[in-house]
């Protein structure tokens, strides 16, 4: 099969430092914090209130809203709180506080789904609390069941892992290789896609290795070497890599007929489908320049970041910046008492070199942003227009485009903050949209 | 330890590439073309590229300071607007006037258009151009470079191209080539650019894009429209010639005066090729280098606008 191309792209340091490390457990932390908003959709209702006893499995959140996933428990253990918690953005999420007992007693909901038709399936992926593990955390029942009228003819499991430092899906390839062609099986199975191509970038040699191994048998699934260069594993770049395919602006894939899911999410089908446990736990690489012993950790959802950090051996150097996710699309945490959360792929905590924010300097127009922005948009105009406040022209910069993977900033010499200003554009464009 | 984290939008990370390293990888690039300079014409050269650096690093300082802007002097932009100034300039020119040259880049085109990356015009071009109006005999006086001083009559002594408007001897192309022929401080050795030229290329700072089309027109329209008649031309002696190689290499592949796109990039290094050929063969001037980059400056926002990449999933899938 042909490898096509997408346009653009940088380098950055791969850092895959962890690659090696296997997955251990955090175990059971003192305090456990789970938000009622770990998605993209509707928040949960709680269905929990202080002073009940909760176990293992059990769903403490959910919701009738279609785009949504339900919450559970990942211990057992007293509520002590119901309240609103800032956790990442500006808006406060309703979050439930659990004070485990350490017994970890499982549920009475937990039972192995009866899955016997796509709606069962679907159903089933629904109750599991199931979001995109690759980090955008997107409801996975929703996207396996695409509108009627659209056809799909390609699934593509996403294990590029093109973010730094991040090495989480590697250890699932590594770890967890017969769960992951059992569930792209289930999937195929279920949906009635043909066929499954598996895409990993060509840093990691033993998981495409290992994964090409596994599907030996299966002529419908083929694993696929890819170049290493960042963002190769955002969607829309991975599916122009595999198919040739490009989605149009503010289209979805199952618009050129594809489902991209990341690997660790099939590997939970596999499981939930043979075992019944919900999501509760995540599969998370510890690293940056401030940890002591950088490793990739199994923590249960709603794990304080801290203790995660603390299990690690904790700092090395005093951490100036914490990052949930990679350093190209993480999120910078304000409190190392944040949980958790389904999406957590990684956990990084820099030291004041790396993580210090380098002063803006004058845009002297060399064009880099350009060249490596994969959308083909012009980050230095979105970013000129939103600063000097011009807002009638910024939406012919198609900045809804804009995924934000932050090529443009990474590469830029003078270090201007672009994807902070695309941000502010899109808010300024939503707003002026609404009124 | 939460009260002093930072917060910030991702990325997170950035490329260790700085405004001040491409500036200093420009200078870098330029060394093998100011010692030419230096060793074909003397001293002088040397004393000339001196004052304008100088020059053109105070008039910086001094603009920012008396606009209340912070001090730009560390991004290593104003050196390098002076030293290409230098290597733009007739090597005898009185000091003088290079300071003169230096304040109008600096000062004029520069930081009263709001400092680096807002000049609309190449800032030691526009200097350039400035000076030709202010002391056209000045800058127009070349000397013979000192290997071939006691063969040459100084009196009538005229660049390749000035002897080819005149109707002069014709310089051989391996002194064309080395250096070894009059004309500005920086432009005269083809391979001493070339050098600074493949420098760049290697450590990414400039794409091939300009240099290579911009030649290439050059090249063909010196070809086809030769002088006995259509397909006639050497393209060669039009290449080594007078400032293309400096013009092709340093001045017209400033970042902040050239196009943004590669598409934008092949416009313009082809317009910058047409127009030097049309001043060259076409004009009473003998050379067109820096007045062609000047106008495609100029035309720059234009082809921005027109040059712009296509749009992701744009268009119909497969």
């Amino acid at each position: 099969m042909r490898i096509h191309n997408f346009k653009g792209g940088v380098h950055p340091p791969q850092a895959k430092n962890t690659m090696e490390c296997s997955t251990v457990s955090v175990g059971v932390p003192e305090k456990i914090v789970i938000p009622m908003t770990q998605h993209i959709g509707a928040p949960c209702q709680v269905l929990v209130k202080k002073g009940d006893y909760v176990k293992v499995g059990q769903v403490i959140g959910n919701t009738e809203a279609y785009i949504s996933a339900p919450v559970h428990s990942s211990v057992s253990g007293t509520v002590t709180a119901v309240d609103e918690r800032i956790i990442s953005g500006s808006k406060p999420v309703v979050c439930v506080e659990i004070k485990p007992d350490g017994l970890q007693e499982l549920s009475e909901d937990i039972a192995v789904p009866i899955v016997d038709s796509k709606e069962s399936f679907v159903k089933a992926i629904r109750d599991s609390g199931l979001t995109g593990l690759g980090g955008a955390g997107f409801p996975a029942h929703v996207k396996l069941n695409p509108p009627k009228d659209t056809k799909i003819d390609t699934l593509i499991i996403n294990a590029a892992e093109c973010e730094p430092y991040i090495t989480s899906d590697y250890r699932e390839c590594m770890e967890n290789t017969g769960d992951i062609i059992e569930g792209i099986n289930h999937v195929l199975k279920w949906t009635g896609i043909p066929r499954a191509l598996i895409g990993i970038e060509d840093n990691k040699p033993g998981a495409i290795k290992k994964l090409g191994e596994a599907v030996k048998d299966y002529s419908h699934i083929t694993v696929h070497s890819l170049k290493t260069r960042y963002p190769q594993g955002a969607e829309k770049t991975l599916i122009k890599t595999l198919t040739g395919r490009e989605v149009p602006p503010g289209k979805l894939p199952h618009d050129v007929s594809c489902l991209v899911m990341n690997v660790a999410s099939v590997a939970f089908i596999a499981e939930y489908l043979k075992t019944g446990m919900p999501l509760i736990k995540k599969r998370i690489t510890v690293d940056g320049s401030a940890v002591k012993i950088p490793g990739n950790v199994y923590a249960l959802i709603g794990t304080p970041v801290k203790d995660v950090f603390n299990f690690c051996g904790g700092f090395s150097a005093e951490p100036k910046k914490l990052i949930m996710g990679g350093p190209m699309m993480g999120v910078a945490l304000y409190s190392a008492d944040l949980p958790v959360m389904k999406y957590t792929n990684a956990l990084l905590a820099l030291d004041e070199k790396e993580g210090s924010i380098p002063g803006e300097y004058s845009c002297i127009r060399c064009g880099r942003c350009v060249k490596a922005c994969p959308m083909n948009l012009l980050p230095f105009e979105i970013d000129r227009l939103v600063k000097a406040r011009l807002h009638d022209d910024l939406d012919k910069l198609n900045i809804m485009d804009c995924m934000e993977c932050g090529s443009c900033v990474y590469a830029c010499p003078s270090k201007r903050l672009i994807v902070q200003s695309i941000r502010l554009g899109k808010d300024i464009l939503r707003r002026a949209a609404k009124k | 330890m939460d009260n002093r984290l930072y917060m910030s939008s991702s990325p997170h990370i950035r490329s260790g590439v700085t405004t001040q390293r491409l500036m200093l990888d420009v200078m870098i690039a330029l060394i093998p073309a100011a010692f030419a300079g230096i060793y074909f014409f003397g001293i002088r050269a040397f004393v000339l590229i001196a004052v304008t650096v100088i020059s053109c690093v105070g008039f910086e300082y001094l603009a920012r300071k008396a606009l209340k802007r912070n001090n730009t002097v560390g991004d290593l932009s104003a050196a390098v607007t002076g030293l290409l100034l230098a290597l733009n300039v007739p090597p005898e020119l009185p000091l003088w006037m290079a300071v003169v040259g230096s304040f109008f880049a600096i000062v004029v085109v520069k930081q009263l258009f709001g400092g680096i990356g807002q000049n609309f015009v190449n800032p030691a071009l526009a200097a350039r151009a400035f000076l030709i109006i202010s002391y056209g005999t000045r800058m127009t006086s070349w000397t013979p470079p000192l290997a071939r001083a006691a063969e040459i009559d100084t009196a009538t002594f005229a660049t390749p191209l000035g002897a080819l408007k005149e109707g002069g001897e014709l310089p051989k192309l391996i002194d064309m080539f080395l250096g070894n022929i009059g004309g500005s401080l920086g432009e005269t050795s083809a391979l001493a650019l070339i050098i600074g030229g493949i420098y760049l290329l290697a450590r990414g700072v400039i794409s091939w894009h300009i240099p290579v089309i911009y030649v290439g027109t050059v090249s063909l329209f010196a070809w086809i429209m030769g002088p006995t008649g259509m397909f006639t031309g050497d393209p060669l002696f039009h290449i080594l010639a007078g400032g293309l190689m400096l013009g092709a290499i340093f001045m017209a592949t400033d970042y902040t005066t050239s196009p943004m796109t590669t598409k934008g990039m092949v416009i313009y290094a082809v317009g910058c090729g047409i127009l030097t050929m049309l001043f060259r063969l076409y004009t009473n001037m003998p050379e067109g280098v820096s007045y062609a980059i000047l106008l495609m400056n100029v035309a720059v926002p234009m082809i921005d606008r027109y040059a712009k990449p296509a749009r992701f999933g744009g268009k119909a899938h497969v």
